[in-house]
């Protein structure tokens, strides 16, 4: 309980220096010489502003080429350098799976971690992977804010820009700096063959090394998740010590606490930020609490260098922000534990979320809660006073129904073909939880799993990678034209009839707004899975 | 029955054709749904629960339509009274000759010119272009008493089905057949021109959504319960999940609320210009009739040589004649405060006041009295006005009134005082609208000095002084410029631009053809004050809707407790745990869902009719009081209400 106080004292200290810390390097006014550099070397121009359209353009652009990038080098990993163990190029639909896993700051891992990937691929691939998705995120989330800022403006700045500063200037120095502590702490940093060990009962063990400290820093504070191990942040060569455990369980939530600052700095009304994070610990807080108190006393697949404690916050905090490493293993949490990790994952990665994508997905449900709130206030509903109109909710609804429709088919469709179903290492409810689990996972782009579940198979790498492509992608549709439309729109000044949405009221509102439309969602699919495993051992 | 409630629920049945249904996603779903349970009902007649559940989804569709049809119903049995008045009449319209041929009114074109004597109707819309007459205009207003129409000036606009009571009236036809003022007005009643307003499109873009949504969620809930669960059941729970509560009340609120502005006499060219005077910031009233009484009244008498109560006399003497307000308003206050009372004298000569004199008086003998303006005065006189006098004209000007000099024989002796009343109780509605976050702007022709006393005396929250309709224009555009959604409104010729400029335009009946056809609104009682009403209307409008908007959806939850233990009573008997409201049984449980859900919809068209009730408190004081009745009430009603039909069900041995 007082890690848990001293988590979230230093979690809200830090995030605020950070979030502004974060909005002066995105929002320089000149480049420096690396980045003009960049500039040159690959023809943009840095001080062209695009519109909504061009920019999701050169996202996806961006980001489609990165999937293909990943796709190849796994495909071809056994003719490349830096491959040690001397590992064979990954099957298609395993490579296609990871591919958009990465790609879409997923990081589900169907491969095996040290044992799939190579030196190279982990390198030149899901390293490079972790710090551009993340940075697409964090570009997406400040094109928004500027289209809530400017006024009769159809600019929304440069992609590219963006997306070279969020890598260089913060994601960079962060987890270099990261990276540093964790060697300190006795993660390895190495391109040595692997060590050859002697276990405690006299057998020789190969210990498999490689650049994990930089791989953990990344995957935690990009909320990518995907570990250098296969068991993640419970191996003790990437999660050696409780400060190790500490800081990278802080870093999970770090940055997505942060841009929640930098989200009201550059929407020029501080206010707006404290509502987001607050909003965010008002759902996360209760909700770890649960878990905490129902894991008390369950060591069932938990690191007992950690306790169940530390592991259920981890849990908490992994499945709240869309960051997926784990510490303990999921499928091993009690029936309520496991419900709170899904509910965090089904309110849609917006209790924290992704890095940007937590704050521009909260971001939507934040204008839902306005419209509806708006209405009730007897005023056309208005945010940041711009005028929420037929077109944002379109686009609104556009972005909300995107995630249940995933989700929920993806669940159905694994219910109905008979070799996904038989991919359930339990029956009954439990077994249903961990395809609803694994489902919930991709569909929020968050990479976690349930365990259990043999997900490495066609209907999950498959549909399993559609989904997490169309989750990530499809939502920044919607998000930057509302970015577009609100741009270009007059802003309404504030009157005492205007609605504030930085109020102690609006932000238990938006919290309402929250849970019910995510609680009406999954409620029957959580009952038939978690709550009813729970109901059934009373 | 009344026979409004008759052709409701006739209606309610002619909306069930499914292309009328289409336009409102929501209830398209439950009549999709009462199909498809029907269809499995006829094919196991003997299963009475798939039976009830039918039946009661049929309910939920024709209560929806039934609340759409009342609302409507109130619209069409004004309009029936308003077709009366638009029969064909013949009139008499002029030929290039000058002379006078006899058409029927259908035959007439814009442009035509007829004339109309006492006693018969006027033929179509149209301005006065010669003549003076009193129209009773109460087949469109409801008011009996006659106005007076003329040409020139603000009050020259006639519309087609009013009749002349005297005089006659020449008149140019404004408007061709089927487009004049009072087919607009039916049309409008009727509903038969609503579109949907831009909010409503929102909102039912978001209901729809929603629907989606649960439409999925049952979709996917039949292979993920390993087919545990049976579709008529799958259907129950669809139905009871999507917003039916608002998604059925959406278009009533909509159509009441438009009737709300009917019944205040009040015609809205579009539901658009309702919706925005809900949103108003600024509201640009005119200071004379809207925020002061038309007329000054004498407030005072300030005398310099004389005593008080002989200045008092002189002024009443000089006013006799005066029919106008003002010179009656003397001579109440010399009679009320001076106890005098004066009959006309033998042989007095009146001097009427000319617009060259300025002044106006009374000749006694050799006593001559003249009351007027400074200047006037002051030319008149012989001798110099006092510096008390002057002093005392300067101090009523500052206050914002009008002095008037009062002299005898070539000599001021006296001033009154005629003061701009603010009406009472217009300083309250100034406050509200401020709570309300509406800024008001007082428009007037007086200069700055006496429109800054106007203004802080009325509690406005700025002023135009000297305005010009180009200055009016401007401070429009300016307001819009910054964001903001203006209101106002007018009636004559020259308010036509500012008018055509504002996003909510009001213009007063008995305004110009011009003004009526530049505004949005059209206050058909002619009284300014009247837009605060149609911005809390409007107001009352979105919040109607937001608060059913949060209620059905927050009904939910209680229905999922409902329905979720019994669908899987058999397959997951465990969750018969969460069935909090301890249900008689599976079947009651779910026929209780959907009975509750179909009745809360009729229980509810009061409220959807009616309108949510609006107070003037800050946007966070609403928001919470609004989410605590509809909000948590929303939440809590349906498990007071499921249960109730519960044991209802149960009672009936139903189920």
């Amino acid at each position: 309980m007082a890690e848990f106080v001293i988590y979230l004292l230093v979690l809200v200290g830090l995030a605020y220096p950070l979030g502004q810390w974060m909005f002066r390097m995105l929002e320089r006014e000149r480049h420096f010489g690396l980045e003009n550099l960049i500039y040159k070397l690959t023809g943009v121009q840095p001080d062209r502003q695009m519109g909504w359209r061009e920019y999701l353009q050169a996202l996806l652009v961006f980001n489609l080429l990165g999937l293909l990038v990943v796709y190849a080098l796994q495909r071809v990993q056994g003719m490349l350098p830096g491959n040690p163990l001397k590992l064979a190029g990954v099957d298609p639909y395993l490579a296609f799976n990871t591919a958009s896993s990465f790609a879409s700051n997923t990081n589900w891992q169907a491969y095996g971690g040290e044992t799939t990937m190579s030196w190279a691929t982990q390198m030149l691939a899901l390293t490079t992977q972790n710090f551009v998705s993340a940075a697409t995120g964090i570009a997406a989330m400040i094109a928004l804010c500027r289209g809530l800022l400017r006024t009769e403006s159809r600019q929304l700045g440069n992609f590219w820009v963006d997306l070279t500063r969020a890598t260089l200037t913060v994601l960079l120095p962060l987890s270099v700096l990261l990276s540093l502590i964790l060697v300190s702490q006795g993660v390895p940093q190495t391109f040595h063959q692997p060590a050859a060990v002697q276990t405690i009962e006299s057998q020789s063990q190969l210990l498999p090394l490689g650049p994990v400290a930089s791989q953990v820093a990344i995957k935690q504070l990009g909320t990518n998740g995907g570990g250098f191990y296969n068991v993640n942040s419970a191996h003790p060569l990437e999660n050696p010590t409780p400060l190790s455990n500490f800081l990278e369980c802080l870093a999970i939530l770090l940055l997505p606490a942060a841009l929640c600052h930098t989200y009201g700095r550059a929407v020029h009304d501080r206010r707006q930020g404290w509502a987001l994070l607050a909003a965010m610990l008002l759902l996360f807080v209760p909700l770890t609490l649960l878990c905490m108190h129902y894991e008390a006393g369950n060591w069932e697949g938990k690191e007992v260098r950690f306790g169940e404690a530390a592991s259920a916050l981890w849990a908490c905090a992994t499945t709240a922000a869309s960051n997926g490493s784990v510490n303990c293993m999921h499928d091993s949490l009690t029936a309520l534990g496991g419900f709170v990790t899904m509910v965090l994952m089904l309110f849609g990665e917006v209790v924290f979320g992704g890095v940007g994508c937590g704050v521009y997905g909260i971001v939507l449900c934040v204008l839902v809660a306005v419209f509806v709130a708006g209405l009730m206030v007897g005023r056309t509903p208005e945010y940041l006073g711009k005028k929420i109109e037929t077109f944002e909710i379109k686009m609104v609804s556009l972005g909300i129904l995107c995630m249940p429709t995933l989700v929920l088919l993806m669940t159905a469709g694994a219910m109905l073909v008979p070799s996904a179903r038989a991919a359930m290492l339990n029956t009954g409810p439990h077994g249903f939880s961990e395809i609803l689990y694994a489902c919930t996972s991709m569909g929020n782009n968050n990479g976690s799993a349930f365990g259990g579940l043999s997900a490495n198979q066609p209907y999950y790498n498959l549909v399993g990678g559609l989904v997490m492509l169309i989750s990530r992608f499809w939502i920044l549709i919607p998000v930057l034209a509302i970015a577009g439309s609100l741009g270009a729109k007059k802003r309404v000044p504030e009157s005492a009839g205007t609605l504030p949405t930085h109020s102690p009221l609006f932000v238990v509102w938006l919290c309402v707004v929250i849970v019910v439309v995510g609680a009406l969602c999954f409620f029957p699919a959580l009952c038939l899975g978690p709550m009813a495993e729970h109901l059934r051992y009373l | 029955m009344k026979p409004i409630y008759q052709r409701a629920l006739q209606d309610s049945f002619r909306k069930l054709n499914p292309r009328k249904m289409a336009g409102n996603p929501v209830m398209f779903v439950v009549e999709v749904g009462s199909l498809l349970t029907t269809v499995l009902w006829a094919r196991h007649p003997g299963d009475l629960f798939v039976g009830q559940t039918a039946l009661w989804l049929w309910f939920t569709v024709l209560f929806a339509n039934f609340a759409e049809a009342i609302a409507e119903g109130r619209g069409k049995a004004q309009a029936d009274a308003l077709r009366k008045s638009r029969k064909d009449i013949p009139a008499r319209r002029r030929k290039p000759d000058g002379s006078f041929e006899e058409v029927p009114s259908s035959e007439l074109r814009k442009g035509d010119v007829v004339r109309v004597e006492a006693g018969q109707s006027i033929p179509a819309d149209g301005e006065i272009i010669q003549g003076v007459a009193s129209v009773d205009e109460s087949a469109i207003t409801g008011e009996s008493a006659p106005v007076v129409r003329e040409s020139g000036g603000d009050r020259s606009a006639v519309t087609g089905g009013t009749t002349v009571l005297s005089d006659w009236l020449v008149i140019r036809v404004e408007a061709d057949p089927g487009q004049g003022f009072l087919d607009r007005m039916i049309s409008m009643v009727e509903g038969a021109s609503r579109q949907k307003t831009p909010n409503e499109l929102a909102l039912n873009i978001l209901l729809a959504s929603f629907t989606i949504l649960f439409l999925l969620v049952c979709v996917s809930l039949y292979p993920m319960a390993d087919g545990a669960i049976s579709v008529v059941v799958l259907v129950a729970l669809l139905v009871c999940l999507i917003p039916t509560t608002i998604g059925g009340l959406l278009s009533a609120i909509g159509i009441a609320g438009m009737d709300r502005l009917i019944q205040r006499n009040v015609m809205a060219m579009s539901g658009r210009a309702v919706e925005a005077a809900g949103d108003v910031d600024v509201l640009l009233l005119d200071k004379t009739g809207t925020i002061t009484y038309g007329n000054r009244q004498a407030a005072e008498f300030v005398a310099d040589g004389v005593s008080l109560a002989e200045v008092a006399r002189l002024a009443s003497l000089a006013s006799l004649a005066d029919e106008t307000p003002e010179g009656k308003s003397i001579v109440t206050l010399a009679s009320e405060k001076f106890g005098v009372h004066l009959t006309p004298p033998e042989g007095a000569e009146f001097v009427p006041f000319t617009a060259q004199t300025r002044m106006s008086g009374v000749n006694l003998g050799d006593e001559q009295i003249r009351k007027g303006a400074i200047d006037s005065i002051s030319n008149w006189a012989t001798s110099p006005v006092s510096e008390r006098l002057k002093e005392a004209v300067d101090e009523i000007a500052r206050k914002g009134g009008t002095p008037l000099l009062i002299a005898r024989n070539g000599l001021a002796v006296g001033v009154v005082y005629l003061k701009d009343v603010v009406k009472t109780g217009i300083k309250e509605r100034f406050v509200r609208l401020r709570n309300m976050g509406i800024k008001t702007v007082m428009v007037t022709g007086d200069n700055p000095v006496t429109a800054a006393a106007i203004a802080a005396e009325a509690g406005v929250d700025d002023f135009l002084a000297q305005a010009t309709p180009e200055q009016k224009l401007d401070l429009i555009r300016n307001y819009q410029q910054g964001g903001r959604l203006v209101a106002m409104t007018g009636d004559g010729t020259n308010d036509a631009p500012a008018l055509a400029q504002a996003d909510v335009a009001v213009a007063m009946n008995s305004g110009t053809q011009a003004a009526r056809e530049a505004a949005n609104l059209i206050d058909l009682d002619s009284n300014p004050t009247k837009l605060i009403e149609i911005v809390e209307i409007g107001k009352q409008l979105l919040i109607t809707r937001g608060a059913l908007s949060t209620f059905s959806i927050a009904n939910d939850v209680a229905k999922y407790f409902a329905i979720l233990p019994a669908a899987f009573a058999v397959s997951h008997p465990e969750l018969g745990r969460l069935n909090f409201m301890a249900l008689a049984n599976p079947q009651s449980a779910i026929l209780s869902a959907v009975i509750f859900n179909a009745l809360i919809i009729v229980a509810l068209i009061p409220l959807a009719l009616r309108g949510v009730n609006y107070r003037a408190v800050g946007a966070e004081t609403l928001l919470r009081d609004h989410l605590l009745i509809y909000g948590v009430g929303g939440l809590v009603c349906p498990f007071i209400g499921i249960k109730l039909v519960d044991m209802l069900v149960v009672a009936m041995h139903l189920a």
